[in-house]
């Protein structure tokens, strides 16, 4: 394989503490040094002059579609996307149909991304058989094949005892729960938040308490059982409030926040536009604030896309009728990007949501650019200004409420394993 | 003057001008129905399709009464009826209707928004005739017609709407017309019936009828329609008549000269009392004449014209 050497970039690797301008070389696809002025006549280099070298991004929350929903996604569009969007890594959700509770759907998914995909995929399994809440899933199996957590995906895991059998069970092989938290009953037939707008547009509304409840049910729940959990796609002040307290308690809990749930409010709703639509929903300025609060604290762990392709026909129907969720690989960087251009957050800690802290909670050797470590790499550039085009996506999908919008920066090389597998506007 | 927009989708969107503008219009056209041959020339070689995605009988007929005092030609399409029963998605059915070039397509539908993803992919003009929960603008309008006809104004009468709010389109149109009018509104019903944050609309939530009456000039009484919703709103039909009922005696402690108005469909000894819904103060069926008047106003409009050719 191909040496590659990186110069003269701002490297920064949160993991090591590490902001300098170096040199990186690339050999057998690890990094095998890292210092200033590095030469090597067979490398190709690679000028990074100008620009961020960072750790490869990971997307610990996306859905593949594959297998299944061909039609939205395949394991080799969503890889592309990844890539383009500067993600080195992906975990997929076990939604899929047949969803991923078994070890024959697992390999599957591997095969696939081994053979089509141009990123790593790291499979999440069910944590119940067929995502039904009613028997947990054969996880040591599902481990043995490869996954890195578990998941009913979209499903809360519901009844408060199999939750806590799967605390318990997930504890021996030391996979994290990741839970979509939701009250059912509570947000019943909502489709937005519930709030002014959802009274002002006659739209049936998600109580933040919909959240909350279960979150707070599952920190309780991870206190009992010492088991790890993972909270999905955080998106109110409340929750934020009792992740900080459930921190506090040193429980292993740590959370996720997609970049929608930290850039758009309640009120792009009024639109209409079913590209508005998400579960959880787009919420209030207030918990918008919230999040902005808790990424900035560190409180909340790690940014996520929670990409969800859907058909484009699917979603042109009445808002109430839409599925919901929206694709998130291609303008996840530029979004969080907004976050260090406003001045929230630094690069550095921006870097580490993406990188470092989704690696530790999916215990999986990648987001750092330490000597020996697989060389997996998302380079930046902070200045590019940037129109999110839906037509220019890789995805199989078109469901973003970001088309139009003007950003600042993004990723413009994509590297895994040492190979550069998306560079600026085409793949090599 | 004419309406500067394409559709009619709420009242939210309008200004107090193009209200004022619409029941004006409205005014000068309340004659021909009186008529002995009630029709005009105005929008002959108009096509209307009137499409109901959900029972009605009084909307759907006044729109259609309206289309065809104007002389435009007047079309219905009820979802039982129509493509929608083998799977035709909404925005199917507008574009193959569009493609028989209509000049207004009136919608009713039960999903808020629908009318404005028909309008977004059509150039006919697009009515609101009922969204789920979201508006129903002719409605408000013809109740405000109805209100000036018999209080002369809107500003500083104090209006109360009582019922189930929370899913009430009639209701959320109604607060925008006469909250922009200058009107004090009050709402009142069961605290499971009143949405999140309402007050941000303007009005005062009241939980007791009684109070929510005191020196009201206007009394709105909803529909109620338990049997339709999930069951955990309303422990029964008894006690919300004994909460929230219309009875003759509650009514004392709103203004002399009272109205009490309704939009229809009733449900006697739910929400109102017969004595009360037939009695001296009901000007019920007068909204349903208005109607037409405020109907024939609304398709004028949309169609370019102005408000000074139906006067002169």
């Amino acid at each position: 394989m191909k040496k590659l050497l990186v110069k003269k970039g701002r490297v920064i690797d949160p993991a090591n503490n590490l902001d300098e301008h170096l040199d990186l070389l690339i050999a057998d696809g690890k990094i095998a040094q890292v210092g200033k002025q590095l030469e090597d006549k067979e490398a190709q280099i690679i000028d990074a002059q100008g620009l961020i070298v960072a750790p490869g991004f990971i997307d610990m929350h996306c859905h593949l579609r594959e297998p299944g929903r061909e039609d939205e996604e395949t394991i080799e569009s969503g890889c592309r996307a990844a890539a383009a969007g500067g993600f080195t890594s992906v975990a997929c959700m076990p939604n899929t149909e047949p969803p991923n509770d078994s070890q024959s759907v697992t390999e599957f998914i591997l095969k696939q991304a081994a053979e089509k995909g141009i990123v790593n995929v790291f499979p999440i399994g069910a944590a119940t058989k067929g995502l039904l809440g009613e028997e947990l899933a054969e996880i040591g199996e599902l481990k043995e094949t490869g996954i890195v957590a578990v998941s009913d995906d979209g499903n809360p895991i519901y009844n408060g005892n199999l939750m806590r059998k799967a605390l318990e069970y997930t504890g021996m092989f030391d996979l994290p729960v990741i839970d979509h938290c939701e009250d059912r009953e509570l947000s019943a037939h909502g489709v937005m938040n519930e709030g002014y707008y959802s009274t002002l547009l006659g739209l049936p509304g998600i109580p933040a308490a919909a959240e909350e409840i279960m979150v707070a049910r599952n920190i309780i729940l991870t206190a009992l059982t010492k088991g790890q959990l993972h909270i999905a796609h955080i998106s109110t002040k409340g929750s934020v409030e009792l992740l900080k307290w459930a921190k506090a308690q040193v429980l292993r809990i740590t959370a996720e926040v997609t970049p929608h749930h930290f850039t758009l409010t309640d009120k792009e709703v009024c639109s209409y536009d079913t590209n508005t639509k998400m579960n959880p929903p787009l919420r209030s300025t207030e918990d918008v604030d919230a999040i902005l609060q808790g990424i900035k604290d560190g409180t909340i762990d790690a940014i996520a896309t929670d990409h969800a392709p859907h058909r484009r026909d699917e979603k042109n129907v009445e808002y109430a009728d839409a599925p919901f969720g929206i694709i998130g690989l291609e303008t996840a960087v530029p979004l969080a990007l907004g976050l260090v251009n406003r001045g929230v957050i630094s690069i550095s800690r921006m870097i580490a949501m993406f990188t470092i802290n989704p690696a530790s909670i999916l215990k999986i050797e990648r987001g750092t650019l330490s000597p020996g470590a697989v060389a997996d790499m998302t380079l930046l550039n902070l200045s590019e200004r940037v129109k999110i085009d839906v037509n220019s996506f890789q995805s199989k999908s078109r469901n973003s409420p970001f088309h139009g919008w003007e950003l600042k920066g993004r990723a413009i090389i994509t590297i895994v394993g040492g190979k550069v597998v998306w560079s600026a506007k085409h793949i090599i | 003057m004419p309406l500067k927009r394409k559709d009619l989708l709420g009242i939210e969107p309008l200004s107090v001008e193009e209200i004022n503008l619409i029941l004006n219009t409205a005014k000068a056209f309340k004659e021909v129905s009186t008529r002995d041959v009630k029709k005009v020339p105005t929008l002959r070689g108009k096509t209307i399709i009137n499409l109901f995605f959900e029972p009605s009988t009084r909307t759907r007929t006044s729109f259609e009464i309206a289309g065809k005092r104007l002389s435009a030609d007047i079309l219905n399409i009820s979802a039982s009826t129509s493509s929608v029963v083998k799977g035709e998605t909404l925005v199917d059915t507008a574009r193959n209707l569009e493609a028989m070039y209509p000049d207004i397509i009136i919608i009713r539908h039960s999903r808020a928004g629908a009318p404005h993803l028909l309008a977004n992919i059509c150039r006919a003009s697009v009515i609101n005739a009922g969204d789920g929960a979201h508006e129903h603008p002719t409605q408000a309008l013809l109740d405000a017609f109805t209100i000036k006809e018999y209080k002369k104004q809107i500003k500083g009468l104090k209006v109360a709407i009582i019922g189930d709010i929370l899913h009430s389109r009639v209701a959320r149109s109604n607060i925008h017309l006469l909250t922009k009018l200058g009107a004090e509104v009050r709402i009142a019903g069961p605290a499971t019936y009143i949405p999140v944050e309402i007050e941000k609309l303007g009005v005062k939530v009241y939980h007791h009828i009684d109070a929510a009456f005191e020196g009201c000039d206007v009394v709105m009484m909803l529909r109620i329609q338990r049997e339709r919703q999930d069951k955990s709103y309303l422990p029964s039909l008894r006690e919300y008549f004994n909460l929230f009922g219309l009875t003759p005696e509650r009514l004392r402690r709103a203004t002399k000269d009272v109205i009490i108005m309704h939009p229809g469909p009733l449900n006697r000894g739910v929400e109102i009392s017969s004595e009360a819904a037939d009695g001296p103060y009901s000007v019920i069926l007068e909204q349903v004449t208005n109607g037409v008047a405020v109907r024939m106003a609304v398709l004028y409009l949309l169609m370019g014209g102005k408000y000074e050719e139906v006067v002169s």
